[in-house]
């Protein structure tokens, strides 16, 4: 949803003047000198990823399988990569928590890839693509690397029809666009309703083929749990084999990670169960800077909440909001009426009375943050949980009326039977209910314009950096950012990398890989030994009310503040009190948690302290403070125009604990587009 | 609602197993039959019991990852998968059986968790397309038909679960196989590695130690993304001319 | 598998067939029986297609049986711990039932070609050299007939899955048409070869069809 009009800033009509306000985060974080991304050479923005290939040193066919890379994840971005580098002749290993590589969640992404081939003529460039993601990122990313990304998008369709993706065709065998998330050209290409499953089976299956070729090693259900750093270099990980428990040793020439988003945060989100930031934490604790980490995308069509027995929210494709109409009584007694029964002058279409223009079709985070406030109000529907109803109707029988039934099967049938099987309500005959949940993440590690974190050698790609969305992402590219980074960005920067090698060989031996051992076996045993009473999960839980009560779609300052003591609370009892049955030595799912919960605790704090000292709203960052008075989100471009990077500091006090985190500043520049301000009235 | 849960338990891969009963009350209809697993563990964690391990990870019914034996039905009662299976389809007081995936080819992890490296391993056998990343041509050179593309995307949805293994009374994997066969077969892209693809794969469900197939359709039956058994039809087409054609 | 199956499938076509002359009567039948033995002459000896044709059973006969209990044995290794509770869904009962009803037609076989073929028993007594008199002794008996018409089912259900499964093994059932046209064609030619085998004995034990 980004081609919306744009109003160039001018004037103020906020509550708040820029600047009028002092540093919200004061006292919780400490300046830090200003960072840059020094790799992306400078010039015309459309020649700097050539410039940047031809520059980047080449490595020796005879000496690539010298070189070990390991490979975290296997997702869309960990995947392709682990192939494409396998394929060109380095010794790869990769790691996946799941029993396969062909489970990482990008399988479950529903609607689509993005690339600027312009097969419909419909004025579609790569500078559109470009403009139009640094614009829906609400101008928070770095240009050169989203300028890339739009680049390298329509080599990405190529290679997954050669591999065999079935995407979408027309009569005459070539491929079908559809128009997704508002944009006006036709550039997202689809398999049906399952797009990611798709193109992850199209990179699983040639990481299969590596891994018979005998170039890539294949490590299922392994958790990498701490990253070895000897010499300022990223040369390990040290990895819990989750079967036997083992804590393996893997020594490597370089790490990269594609360990996914952490919206698990939040325990309730739309990622997988096992989803998690363990792999990106530990880096962080071990110097890789986190960038913009309070960065969330909220999606406005989730099948509400039920109980406290959730375990996780579906999300249900967005273009329902193309047909459906969005309302919740205009009475709080009706709340629990039959919708069918509420006469059409006792229901308040909300979105379009609020947004006549956009009505329904408002973006993302309009959308998200609408529902939730007429929820607040007492007017949501739907079962009670914790005494509130969450949801709001999304109403199809005008669109019924109008279309036909079969239209409307023939256009949402899966989706409406998907709804059916999760609620036992039959969406035909009476209205869904809808909620908002976390979706994904922009946030995530800081990495230049080489993929590389601030420790060399430690690449990282997919969700887990933060480089291309900015505040937020469009629909159908978080697909295409996970492919361009595995199969066309890091197998060319990471040879410029790995021309320095072989590196010195380091044995198991070396204090610095002892020490990382160490501190997981410490760990592991701290969580067993602790004879505590609650379980993991409940922790988690707790963890997750409070980040999205305090830090979900709308964020304060006194809020943000509380939840930073709530959770240091909660963090100081969990690290007590904490109950893990079982052993090491097998299978054992709470003790995998243990370890992710605890890594949680430490993040969703830093999300608070980056969202608290951000008093600007973004994209999917809003501040309360920082509006129109229409309600609308306000940037602050003079003072928030800059990547938060934030290095972690222990704590002096407490052994291993996280003290207060150190801000670095990364200037945002824009040469080739120009800053606008949103409105969607 | 009130259900007696009748678990597998098994410690690890190497000792034995057995069925344990444990009561569950206060089971809402609106929760997945996993997070009722869930509930259940918790209670055991608060009791000091070790928790029933089982897989899952998406719950979407997508990544493939969760997959149990309730009531001697792959994936339950409902044509779907474990995860996006509800309580709703169960009543008060109901026994519900569960056990794991029973295949010697996916040996039992811990509980209900099985190994299902043997899929990657078929996979490994020819399950692919080689194309080099940068190498492809132009996505618009080679137009497909449009039915073929529906077709082989139809089997692509396969999400690897392993509920047609655990339903063949032969403990075949001939579904699965015919479905990624069936997927790359269909379109021009995989026409090439045809041959080979097939009589790789084969070999390897065979050396893993899979049933043989006799067409005796409880896979589709089980199916959650209920592909349809004419892909066995087609990779025994395939077999046979990758044989005539000497391979 | 299949392709055995198929030659079975024609072999009992043929001999359905040739036991129908049963009811064109006792020369009728002999004739067909003693013209079996005849054809090809001069070019072949007497009973030279009988004897290819004979050798072509048996050699199908056991890749048939071969390849079954290499089946049977794999699916009882792919499976040593059962389940406690398993349902069928999908399945026909024929199609679970092939490896026992696959038996029961061998043992049937073998006592069906010590009656007729090898040793030529006749269980009333009576003369063994006359085809037709053999024949007509044998479903006089009342339990022959009741032994005969058991194997004929066992027959008929082996039909109805084996059909449909050869097609199936040989990779002509690509769609949702064939599928179905195969497993009509299963229960179409189970019922009329079981259906037409037994015939003769029914009508030889009502007493249609008589000396």
């Amino acid at each position: 949803m980004t081609d919306m009009p744009d109003t160039t800033l001018t004037g103020d009509p906020s509550h708040d003047a820029p600047g009028a306000h002092g540093d919200d985060a004061a006292g919780y974080y400490v300046p830090g000198s200003p960072i840059a991304d020094t790799k992306s050479p400078g010039g015309p923005i459309d020649e700097r990823w050539q410039t940047r290939k031809f520059e980047a040193r080449l490595v020796n066919p005879a000496n690539r399988r010298k070189l070990d890379i390991i490979i975290v994840g296997t997702g869309l971005a960990g995947g392709s990569a682990a192939a494409t580098l396998g394929e060109a002749g380095y010794n790869v290993k990769s790691f996946c928590y799941q029993d396969s590589p062909r489970r990482a969640h990008s399988i479950a992404a529903q609607g689509g890839i993005n690339a600027a081939k312009n097969y419909k003529e419909d004025g579609d460039s790569v500078h559109r693509l470009f403009y139009d993601t640094v614009k829906g990122g609400d101008y928070r990313s770095r240009e050169s690397n989203v300028y890339r990304l739009a680049e390298v998008s329509t080599n990405i369709i190529d290679q997954c029809v050669a591999q065999g993706v079935p995407f979408a065709r027309e009569y005459g065998g070539l491929l079908d666009n559809r128009s997704f998330g508002g944009v006006q050209v036709s550039r997202t290409f689809y398999a049906r309703g399952q797009t990611g499953q798709q193109l992850l089976i199209g990179a699983y299956q040639a990481l299969e083929r590596q891994v018979a070729a005998g170039t890539v090693t294949q490590y299922t259900r392994h958790e990498m749990l701490e990253l070895i750093v000897v010499d300022g270099k990223a040369r390990g990980i040290i990895a819990r084999d989750l079967v036997t428990g083992e804590i393996e040793t893997h020594l490597a020439d370089v790490v990269v990670l594609a360990s996914g988003g952490y919206g698990n945060v939040f325990f309730l989100s739309t990622n997988a169960m096992g989803s998690n930031v363990t792999a990106a934490w530990r880096a962080h604790r071990k110097g890789a800077y986190m960038a913009n980490p309070c960065y969330t995308q909220i999606h406005p069509t989730c099948i509400p909440v039920t109980g406290s027995h959730q375990s996780k929210l579906t999300l249900m494709s967005e273009s329902l909001r193309n047909d459906g109409r969005i309302w919740v009584p205009k009475k709080k007694a009706d709340c629990e009426k039959d919708p069918r029964d509420i006469p059409e002058e006792d229901r308040d279409y909300y979105l379009e009375r609020i947004y006549p223009s956009f009505g329904n079709l408002v973006p993302r985070d309009i959308a998200s943050r609408a529902a939730k406030n007429v929820c607040d109000e007492g007017r949501g529907v739907g079962p009670e949980v914790e005494g509130v109803r969450r949801g709001v109707y999304l109403d199809f029988s005008a669109a019924i009326e109008r279309l036909g039934r079969d239209g409307i099967e023939e256009k949402y049938d899966n989706l409406f039977d998907m709804y059916a099987r999760i609620t036992g309500e039959n969406p035909y005959e009476t209205p869904m209910r809808i909620y908002p949940a976390v979706h994904y993440v922009m946030g995530g590690l800081w990495v230049d314009y080489d993929l590389q974190s601030t420790i060399p050698g430690l690449f990282v790609t997919g969700e887990a950096n933060f480089s291309d969305h900015g505040a937020n992402r469009l629909g159908a590219s978080a697909l295409m950012q996970g492919l361009a980074d595995g199969y066309f960005v890091l197998p060319h920067t990471i040879r410029d990398y790995l021309a320095d090698g072989p590196f010195e060989k380091i044995e198991e031996s070396h204090p610095a890989v002892v020490e990382a051992k160490k501190a997981v076996e410490d760990r592991v045993a701290h969580f067993l030994g602790t004879s505590g009473t609650r379980s993991v999960d409940s922790y988690h839980r707790e963890l997750g009310n409070i980040m999205w009560e305090y830090c979900g779609m709308e964020r304060t300052e006194d809020g943000l503040k509380k939840a930073i003591d709530l959770i240091r609370t909660l963090k100081d009892d969990f690290w007590r009190n904490v109950k893990v049955l079982g052993t090491n030595d097998s299978l054992n799912q709470s003790l995998e948690k243990a370890g992710r919960v605890a890594d949680f605790m430490e993040l969703g704090e830093l999300m608070c302290i980056d969202a608290l000292n951000r008093r600007e709203s973004c994209g999917g960052h809003f501040r309360a403070e920082s509006q129109t008075e229409d309600g609308e989100a306000l940037r602050h471009d003079d003072q928030f125009a800059y990547v938060a990077a934030w290095e972690f500091a222990t704590d002096p006090d407490v052994a291993e604990g996280m003290g207060t985190p150190v801000l670095h500043k990364e200037d945002l520049v824009y040469t080739a587009i120009e800053m606008k301000q949103r409105s969607y009235k | 609602m009130k259900v007696t849960l009748k678990i597998w338990r098994q410690p690890d891969s190497v000792s034995p197993g057995a069925m344990h009963t444990y009561e569950l009350d206060g089971v809402s209809e609106d929760m997945s039959f996993l997070e009722m697993l869930d509930v259940l563990n918790e209670d055991l964690i608060v009791k000091g019991e070790d928790p029933v391990a089982f897989d899952s990870d998406c719950r979407e019914g997508i990544c493939g990852m969760c997959g149990l034996m309730i009531n001697g039905q792959a994936h339950g009662p409902e044509v779907t998968t474990t995860c996006q299976l509800h309580m709703r389809s169960f009543k008060d007081g109901d026994e519900i059986v569960i056990e794991p995936w029973r295949s010697d080819a996916f040996p039992v992890v811990k509980d209900l968790v099985v190994d299902r490296g043997a899929f990657d391993r078929i996979i490994q056998a020819g399950g692919f397309i080689s194309v080099n990343t940068g190498s492809a041509p132009e996505a618009h050179s080679v137009p497909v038909p449009r039915e073929d593309a529906i077709r082989a995307f139809n089997v692509a949805t396969c999400i690897g679960c392993g509920a047609c293994v655990a339903a063949c009374p032969n403990g075949s994997a001939s579904l699965f196989m015919g479905a990624k066969i069936t997927h790359l077969g269909e379109l021009p892209q995989g026409q090439p590695e045809r041959d080979s693809r097939v009589v790789g794969m084969v070999a390897q469900h065979d050396a893993e130690g899979f049933g043989g197939c006799t067409n005796i359709g409880e896979c589709t039956a089980a199916c959650p993304k209920e592909i349809p058994l004419d892909v066995i039809s087609r990779l025994n087409w395939d077999l046979h001319a990758a044989l005539r054609h000497g391979h | 598998m299949a392709a055995s199956g198929i030659i079975f499938i024609g072999f009992v076509l043929l001999h359905m067939y040739g036991n129908l002359k049963a009811f064109s009567g006792h020369d009728a039948y002999n004739e067909y029986a003693e013209h079996l033995r005849t054809i090809g002459e001069p070019m072949l000896p007497r009973e030279g297609l009988l004897w290819i044709i004979r050798a072509v059973l048996i050699v199908s006969l056991v890749v048939h049986v071969y390849s079954a209990a290499k089946l049977w044995r794999r699916s009882n290794h792919a499976r040593t711990q059962r389940y406690v509770v398993k349902k069928n869904l999908a399945s026909s009962f024929s199609s679970r039932w092939m490896r026992w009803g696959g038996l029961t037609i061998l043992l049937f076989l073998i006592w069906h070609l010590v009656n007729f073929t090898i040793g030529k028993v006749n269980v009333s007594g009576g003369a063994t050299n006359d085809p037709y008199n053999l024949l007509v002794d044998t479903f006089d008996t009342w339990w022959m007939t009741i032994i005969y018409l058991v194997a004929m089912f066992a027959l008929g259900m082996h039909l109805h899955h084996g059909v449909w499964s050869s097609a199936q093994t040989l990779g002509l059932t690509n769609n949702a048409r064939a599928r179905r046209n195969a497993k009509a064609l299963g229960w179409i030619v189970a019922v009329v070869i079981a259906g037409g085998f037994s015939l003769v004995p029914i009508f030889v034990l009502a007493g249609v069809i008589t000396k």
